[in-house]
């Protein structure tokens, strides 16, 4: 048990110990093991005079030194503290002997479905936030509509200009390759069968009914969405939102309803746009990969499809954009105090935006079919 | 830790230039901050207190002069002295700066698990007893930063800047957003600490009352530099205008007695 702090003495048939140096913070490891060391020692004689330096680590370890070992009461050991250092080790003492009980740990099964529990209640909370959200939407909308000077134009456009004229260039880029890359996996498998030409029929339909809104509104849920939330989640931690409510301002009427409303705005047109460029893109790919001449393409293209597919895509952009405009306020609301919720709200407000999105696109999927567009 | 004596300066700073672009915000400053005092730093809105502690623990860049800690120059410090030098210095920023995933206790231990290999139990007792210390119980240690009020926090966060058992401790306006009685409390905890734990203190406030209770001595910042130091009542026969009209008057009265305590 030999340690510079705490040296064993035998004297008189009896041994005791010298504690010695610092015992402070710089030496909190040695201090630590010494208190493991000396686990479950009957009786302990600790003389302190000799110690130089003292913090409460070191008040800490000479009390769990004491209580650890005694079996007696503790005024028995003689400490001998140096005068200086008697203050501080009485009040780390007096702090030692409130009991603190550790958050004691369940049984893992029970915790487990205490946690199933509360991702349960979590997401049907997150769903009523949800429908509350669109409820609120649609009531600041209404008294809005009653009284439109009150629309927050200013704030709509300055939105509209970063979800929509900003998410432009993104857009056009991404949704082209798309369309570079469905032209060029038609042309390599259908030309097994001699069928290049319906390639063409192929690439218009699914990029105007389907995947030019859903890449869009995916893109747009995870560049905008993820905006939303942060914004107002960090206005959220910061009582800005609390302010605005003080003042007798909706915030959903000043801050939401002009985000939704640019996204409304903004979807149809990034999906007009988007449609266009994977469109060019796959002709590009049929003229280069595919050696089909424009012209041919774009007679081709005027034959399979009509304005009907335009309009499949184009009419469910707007509620996309009301689903992903919602969802993410609503979780930018739901933050609390912390960096981590704000974390871990955006991260849900997009991935549920996008679960919706393609909800949304099945559903319309089942309904267009039924009304035979 | 090597023992000085009290009286000798552990915070030399000498012709202290720190800037912005062209603006000069501390200019040729010169201050001491001597072992085992408490030093209150004064001055009008925007006089660079904020900077002046900022850039001793090294936040900010200064332009040129100098800063030593604890008999050693800043700009001379391999990386290794200046995170020995870190763990000798506690900051209690204006607004708690508490981690806000990690519990009370997590934010007090969160030092100690960086710079100490000491087992769980051992941390959270010292942990507890530095909470107990700064007036929170064990379950005020389970909650969260959110769930904490003003005063509380400041208090865990004077906890975590006393993890490590530091020498110095910087506490920028540990009073500010208290009502006077939190805000005596505190001062009372501070003075109560520094006696127990041997600290120095460097504190910048704007609490008279903090002022009178606690402060050794008192630096006043103005134009960029100190125009006047001692105690209170040096303060209040400086021969700075400012200086004078900051401590008179209403605000010079002698504090009452805790609870009725005047703050600016």
């Amino acid at each position: 048990m030999e340690s510079e702090l705490l040296q064993p003495i035998t004297e008189d048939g009896q041994t005791k110990f010298e504690a010695k140096g610092a015992w402070t913070a710089e030496n909190a490891c040695e201090l630590d093991n010494l208190v493991q060391r000396f686990i479950g020692t009957r009786s302990l004689e600790i003389d302190a005079t000799g110690i130089k330096a003292l913090d409460t680590f070191g008040a800490r370890t000479i009390d769990r030194l004491v209580r650890r070992s005694a079996t007696a009461p503790r005024e028995v050991y003689q400490l001998r503290l140096p005068q200086r250092y008697v203050d501080l080790f009485n009040r780390v003492s007096q702090a030692a002997d409130k009991p603190h009980q550790p958050a004691e740990s369940s049984w893992p099964i029970s915790s487990g479905i205490s946690i199933l529990k509360q991702n349960i209640v979590r997401a049907g909370v997150g769903f009523f936030d949800f429908l509350a959200m669109l409820g609120e939407i649609g009531n600041a909308a209404f008294r809005v509509s009653l009284n439109p000077r009150s629309f927050r134009f200013t704030s709509a456009v300055n939105q509209l200009d970063r979800v929509g004229w900003q998410a432009v260039p993104i857009i056009l880029l991404i949704t082209f390759l798309i369309g570079c890359i469905i032209a060029q996996q038609g042309f390599f498998h259908f030309r097994k069968f001699g069928a290049d030409e319906y390639v063409v029929d192929m690439v218009g339909i699914l990029i105007l009914r389907e995947i030019g809104v859903l890449i869009v509104a995916i893109m747009v849920a995870g560049r905008s969405g993820s905006a939303y939330t942060a914004e107002l989640g960090s206005m959220k931690m910061r009582e800005e939102i609390d302010a605005l409510r003080t003042m007798g301002l909706d915030p959903v009427e000043i801050l939401v309803l002009p985000r939704i409303v640019a996204l409304i705005i903004a979807l149809p047109m990034l999906d007009f746009l988007g449609s266009m460029a994977a469109l060019y893109g796959s002709g590009v790919t049929a003229w280069l990969y595919g050696h089909m001449s424009p012209e041919i393409f774009v007679a081709r293209l005027k034959d399979a499809i009509s304005i009907t597919h335009f309009k499949v895509g184009i009419i469910k952009a707007p509620f996309m954009a009301l689903a992903i405009g919602a969802v993410a306020c609503a979780e930018g609301f739901a933050v609390r105090g912390s960096a981590e919720s704000l974390g871990r709200q955006t991260t849900s407000s997009v991935v549920k935006s996008i679960f919706l999105v393609i909800v949304l696109d099945g559903l319309f999927a089942i309904f267009f079919a039924s009304i035979g567009m | 830790m090597a023992m000085a004596k009290p009286g000798d300066p552990v915070i030399r700073v000498r012709d202290l230039d720190v800037g912005f672009g062209d603006v000069l915000v501390l200019d040729h400053l010169s201050l001491d901050l001597l072992r085992g005092e408490i030093l209150g730093l004064v001055g009008g809105s925007g006089s660079g207190k904020s900077v002046l502690l900022r850039t001793i623990i090294g936040l900010l860049q200064k332009k040129a002069g100098s800063i030593e800690i604890l008999g050693k120059d800043i700009d001379c410090m391999s990386y290794e002295e200046r995170r020995g030098l870190e763990r000798r210095c506690g900051v209690l920023f204006q607004h708690g700066a508490l981690f806000s995933s990690l519990t009370v206790l997590e934010n007090v231990q969160f030092p100690m698990r960086e710079y100490l290999s000491i087992s769980q139990s051992f941390m959270d007792d010292v942990a507890l007893a530095k909470l107990d210390m700064v007036g929170l119980n064990a379950r005020d240690a389970e909650k969260y930063p959110s769930e904490l009020s003003g005063g509380m926090t400041k208090r865990a966060a004077l906890a975590r800047a006393l993890a490590l058992d530091p020498e110095i401790v910087f506490l920028d306006e540990p009073t500010s957003g208290l009502d006077p009685i939190s805000a005596s409390d505190l001062d009372a905890l501070i003075r109560t600490l520094q006696q127990t734990l041997g600290l120095t203190v460097f504190m910048v406030t704007h609490d008279l009352a903090s002022l009178a209770n606690v402060c050794d001595r008192i630096a006043a910042l103005a134009n960029g530099r100190v125009v006047a130091s001692g105690t209170l009542e040096a303060m209040k026969a400086s021969a700075d205008p400012w200086v004078r009209t900051y401590f008179s008057e209403r605000k010079g009265r002698p504090v009452p007695s805790r609870g009725a305590s005047q703050r600016e």
